[in-house]
């Protein structure tokens, strides 16, 4: 039912040798309780997208390809442009996904990848309009787990970011209802950079970048999307547990703290930063 | 940091404060709660938060199906969070979205921290939430009408489950989202939590707070659970008294 965040029958033994081990401040892969693993970000590895990411965190990966077309706009936004978001956990990510229709994780994944781009405000929208109420530029942001060590959500949600900030979109000529593509081309317009952190709960823990033993035997786990302002832009709680107010506002800190970390090696790494 | 207003036509909120439904900046809509309405199920509610009308239904602890999805030591908990192809302005389609999947989650998991499992091994508790009109806020009013719900089927709870949505506009943080104010506002933060055990069981946010309205949100939020609270359990009373006295009758 839910493949990605089900805690496995062994899981309150581990949770007692794993609380045992976290109050030390240590993790099992040596990291602190507040440190992220490794991040790489690959940009523009297929051609035929408009634009594509790889990113690694650990051994998780996800990879991000888009596609742009010219569509209609919603009825109640006749002059902005549209984003799409669909998520899917290949098998070859883990022995437990299969392939067909995305489960309610997968589902809750890629609508929580979507808010964060979509809720930040960052892209401009009514810059991808081209004859308003008529036509508009649609961008379709397709992610999919290649490899799972846990936090998926974090690589499918920086995929898709780096995807946007390299993406092109051709320049058109607008001559009545007629559109003309051009051979010049323009980056998606996209103002600041909304980076998601999870943390997850083990025991009594907070830990930053969850891997996949450590979701196995968390209770809960919670995405933050801020922007460099310091603004959070998309909160999503997930798992069978609760948390306190202090803890949400701590998650806050570190989200907002490990989110300028990366934001500072994404556009190292992609050489562009919002403009 | 002051966060730049939406620059729509019509401000959601005037400068003394007033919202366009004439609520202030931290009333709550008009409640109306109602348990036990329905005779086939273990417990059911009823909710309406201004405009918005949910009904929930439980049944259980009963067998759980399919068969292999019985836990040994634990009954699992269902949910259904559907919305009324007459809920919404325009008719919604009747087959699950995926907005309506996503929620269903987050429901299922705002419920379970409070509902004792482990009591009824080999069982499915089913909340069924059915939204009969759609005003914003029904994520939030169907998860405290689903808690009146499983407390009236007599399902033991370490605490009451409430959930109010907090929001922005023009720069306010503010109670209660209607409609209009979750279109056009700047952000909207539905919270779930144990009243008594003060912990948060749903947590989302859409649009974009600072810290400091981040922590606002979720102070208001809290007052706006206790005052839920508060008629959650006026509205199991008033099942109780009205059907002792109705027994004293017969």
């Amino acid at each position: 039912m839910d493949s990605v965040n089900s805690i496995s029958e062994a899981a309150p033994l581990r949770l007692r040798d794993l609380n045992a081990v976290l109050a030390t401040g240590v993790r099992e892969d040596g990291r602190k309780l507040d440190e992220y693993r490794n991040i790489d970000i690959k940009t523009n590895l297929y051609e035929k997208a408009n634009g594509s990411a790889m990113v690694r965190i650990g051994n998780t990966v996800a990879v991000a390809g888009i596609k742009i077309a010219r569509g209609a706009p919603f009825p109640d936004t006749p002059n902005d442009g549209v984003l799409t978001v669909s998520l899917e956990l290949l098998p070859h990510a883990s022995p437990d996904f299969e392939p067909g229709p995305p489960d309610e994780g997968a589902i809750e994944m890629s609508r929580v990848v979507d808010r964060g781009l979509r809720e930040s405000k960052s892209i401009k929208y009514d810059e991808l309009c081209i004859i308003p109420g008529k036509s508009v530029w649609i961008i379709y942001v397709d992610v999919y787990a290649l490899d799972h060590d846990g936090n998926l959500q974090d690589a499918a949600g920086l995929a898709a970011l780096a995807a946007v900030l390299t993406a092109k979109l051709p320049e058109v000529k607008v001559e009545g209802d007629t559109v003309t593509e051009l051979e010049t081309k323009r980056p998606i317009p996209i103002v600041e950079t909304p980076v998601p952190v999870t943390v997850a709960k083990v025991g009594d823990h907070l830990l930053v970048d969850p891997s996949a033993a450590e979701e196995e035997v968390s209770s809960v786990r919670v995405t933050m999307t801020t922007i460099e302002s310091g603004v959070v832009a998309s909160i999503q709680k997930s798992g069978s547990d609760s948390i306190t107010m202090e803890e949400a506002l701590k998650i806050y800190d570190l989200a907002f703290a490990r989110a300028k970390e990366i934001r500072g090696k994404l556009t190292a790494a992609l050489g562009v930063s919002p403009a | 940091m002051v966060e730049a207003v939406d620059s729509g036509s019509k401000p959601l909120l005037s400068p003394d404060g007033i919202r366009t439904d004439g609520r202030k900046i931290d009333e709550m809509r008009k409640v109306k709660m109602e348990v036990g309405l329905l005779k086939n199920c273990s417990g059911s509610a009823y909710i309406e938060q201004g405009k918005t009308k949910i009904i929930v239904a439980v049944h259980g602890p009963r067998e759980a199906h399919p068969k292999h999805l019985a836990q040994p030591g634990r009954a699992i908990l269902r949910t259904r969070y559907h919305m009324a192809p007459f809920s919404t302005s325009d008719r919604k389609s009747p087959a699950p979205s995926r907005r309506e999947i996503e929620i269903t989650k987050v429901i299922r998991e705002a419920l379970e921290p409070a509902v004792m499992l482990d009591e009824f091994p080999k069982t499915s508790i089913d909340v069924f939430i059915e939204v009969l009109q759609a005003d914003a806020g029904t994520r939030s009013a169907g998860i405290t009408a689903a808690a009146l719900a499983l407390a009236e089927a007599g399902i033991p709870m370490r605490d009451m489950v409430a959930a109010v949505a907090v929001g922005k506009l023009e720069g306010r943080v503010v109670m209660d989202l209607n409609e209009e104010e979750d279109e056009h506002g700047q952000a909207d933060m539905p919270v779930a939590m144990m009243p008594n055990v003060n912990r948060i069981t749903l947590l989302q946010l859409n649009g974009r707070l600072t810290r400091a309205e981040l922590e606002e949100g979720l102070s208001m939020a809290r007052r706006g659970v206790d005052q839920l609270y508060e008629m959650q359990k006026q509205a199991l009373r008033e099942k109780y008294t009205s059907s002792e006295s109705a027994q004293e009758e017969d």
